[in-house]
């Protein structure tokens, strides 16, 4: 059992704050990303946990305990660093048993506990190498192992894959994704990627300068974002966004005039908005497609074929340029004109002050 | 960078000369110390001539090398003890955990050489002689120790600050407290750093006079005491005062020969890492 608990939480070194106010839960086995462009006080909150940054106000609870004052050592918890941190005079077998060396913990039960690690991780075969002997990927690895040793009630992640190429980051992911599910642990992963967050979380935080912007499942962060924000930073390519006005509200949604005179109609509540009122409309790349009859009139100003999909950016007459997505491959050519339809179920509708209209069809997977 | 031929002539040739010229005194001190003293103070000076230990015989007639030397040692090693024991600490606050009053803190430790030691002499030696620590061992090693303590924690800070501070941080979260990060992870991959400051203060004790010269006479007395007995009263005798010092900067000499490796990595830690 290991809960978290974050309330009003705080962080200012001395007039400047860095985290403003966060609340948070963190259930028991939950993998929880906290996920931000970089500045947007992730890592700090995750070193506030840790016990390295002090806490400048709020509580912090594990399990329960209210620890704000509790040092490092003594809150249970085990950290990876980006920069692994592997104690470079020691062997992979010393650096794996060093926090029960600390703890005086008897020599066999120690080394029972390193090899057990090191078979979860098959680092086996380098418990004798030191790190500089070793590569990021296995050193990573390495990392790992230390946390593992030590049973934490939390694992802490900060960004522990952003050293590593793209290849071995895609491995690592499913590494990390099956440990979790290996150790029945809780884990709290701080990363800018937005991949990273998607692929690996039960829960995914978004913050942005000290504040939680939303906190959701991978996809009722993707599906329902709260704000333009949220909406910007997941999903890639990145959600299209058009200006508009709306031009008529009903019980079943509002219709929303685009510079060009198009006009798109989305099922959203209506509530907080008038005829008249400045929007955004958020339109995910695959919610657009091509379509003779569409709304949308524009340019194709490139093509990027990936094979199994294709990426077609279209400058809209008037409207601004849009990604549009398409499954499989397309012969569409730069230069052509096309029309562009709107699937309405997968439109978002953001008001004046960025937050999202909520959608009155909701995503199948994300109740 | 390549530079021409001619330009790393010219640097060798520079290079050779200074390091003949800072040679060249201690050079004619070893020669002078095996010349009668007649032959020492002649005009023209002599290049030939014909050795002779004399003046080490008459030397250590004179005084006991042995008990100076071994003042000298044990004063060197623990003023340089007391200076790491207190500068190791004090450098890792300031390195991994500074205030807003580390900076000043370093300078005004700085500043505190910048004093002639003459000017708190007599303080000083008031306090030692209330204290009871004139011409003591103990008293040598206290002076010693305060006297480098500045010098000593700049050196550990600046060694301190090239270690990255997340592996501190690794230890902390796997439960080493302050004194299990100095000592299982800072002293460990600092080693070199640390090496060369303690030596370059075990030179420094070594070679300091003018404390030693002022608080001690016999007992407690180190080789430069020693050494400066031999300029007496009744005129400079050149060949023993140089064969004197000759012995007594010998082990200082061969053990700075030995450590130069050690010293050079440990200076040049941060540029080479």
């Amino acid at each position: 059992m290991a809960t978290l608990t974050l309330r009003e939480i705080q962080k200012s070194y001395g007039s400047l704050s860095v985290i403003k106010n966060i609340d948070l839960e963190v259930a028991d086995r939950e993998f929880v990303v906290f996920v931000g462009p970089s500045g947007c006080g992730k890592s700090t909150l995750l070193r506030m946990i840790a016990g390295l940054e002090e806490i400048s106000g709020g509580d912090l609870i594990i399990d329960g305990q209210r620890m704000n004052d509790i040092g490092p050592a003594d809150r249970g918890l085990a950290m990876v660093f980006q920069s692994y941190a592997l104690y470079p005079h020691m062997t992979v077998r010393q650096n794996m048993g060093f926090a029960l060396r600390l703890a005086r913990v008897p020599k066999a039960e120690r080394e029972k506990k390193v090899a057990e690690a090191a078979r979860i991780l098959q680092l086996e075969p380098y418990l004798d190498r030191k790190p500089g002997q070793m590569s990021g990927g296995q050193r990573q690895r390495v990392a790992i192992g230390r946390a593992i040793v030590r049973n934490p009630k939390i694992f802490l992640f900060d960004e522990p894959l952003s050293n590593l190429d793209a290849a071995l980051r895609g491995q690592m992911r499913i590494e990390l994704a099956r440990l979790h599910e290996e150790l029945n642990a809780t884990m709290i992963y701080v990363t800018h990627d937005q991949v990273e967050a998607m692929t690996m979380a039960d829960k995914i935080v978004v913050l942005q300068a000290g504040v939680i912007e939303q906190v959701g499942t991978p996809l009722q962060l993707y599906h329902h974002p709260a704000n333009l924000f949220v909406a910007g930073f997941i999903g890639s390519p990145r959600m299209n966004f058009l200006k508009g006005r709306v031009t008529g509200l009903d019980g079943t949604g509002l219709s929303v005039d685009l510079p060009s005179g198009a006009r798109v109609a989305l099922p959203v509540e209506t509530a907080t908005v008038g005829t008249g009122d400045a929007v955004t409309l958020g339109l995910r790349p695959e919610a657009l497609r091509l379509d003779p009859q569409g709304p949308l009139g524009g340019t194709v100003r490139l093509v990027e074929r990936l094979g199994g999909l294709t990426l077609i950016h279209v400058d809209l007459d008037r409207d601004g340029p849009v990604i549009v997505q398409i499954e499989g491959s397309d012969g569409t050519a730069p230069h052509q004109s096309v029309r562009l339809g709107v699937d309405p179920a997968a439109g978002q509708v953001f008001d004046g002050t960025g937050k999202a209209l909520p959608h009155l069809v909701r995503h199948p997977l994300t109740h | 960078m390549r530079s021409s031929l001619t330009a790393q002539l010219l640097i060798a040739v520079l290079g050779w000369g200074i390091a003949l010229l800072m040679f060249f005194p201690i050079f004619w001190m070893v020669l002078t110390s095996f010349k009668t003293e007649g032959a020492a103070i002649a005009t023209p000076p002599q290049l030939i001539f014909a050795p002779t230990l004399e003046s080490y015989a008459e030397v250590q007639s004179r005084a006991d090398y042995l008990s100076f030397a071994f003042n000298s040692i044990a004063v060197s090693v623990g003023g340089t003890v007391l200076a790491l024991a207190f500068a190791i600490p004090g450098a890792y606050a300031m390195a991994f955990h500074p205030s807003t009053r580390t900076r000043g803190t370093l300078l005004w430790m700085l500043s505190t050489k910048m004093l002639p030691p003459v000017g708190v002499l007599v303080p000083i030696y008031l306090l030692f002689r209330g204290a009871g620590l004139l011409d003591t061992r103990i008293g040598l090693i206290l002076i010693y120790g305060l006297m480098n303590l500045p010098i000593v924690v700049w050196m550990l800070f600046t060694f301190f600050k090239e270690m990255p501070n997340d592996i501190l941080e690794a230890g902390r979260m796997d439960g080493a407290k302050a004194w299990g990060e100095v000592w299982y992870l800072l002293l460990p991959l600092t080693l070199p750093g640390v090496a060369s400051t303690g030596l370059l203060s075990l030179i420094l004790c070594w070679n300091e006079a003018f404390w030693s010269l002022n608080l001690t006479s016999s007992a407690a007395a180190p080789l430069t005491t020693f050494i400066a007995s031999f300029s007496s009263p009744e005129g400079l005798f050149f060949a023993k005062l140089s064969a004197a010092s000759t012995v007594a900067v010998a082990p200082i000499l061969v053990f700075g020969w030995l450590s130069q490796r050690q010293l050079v990595r440990g200076l040049t830690f941060g540029a080479v890492k």
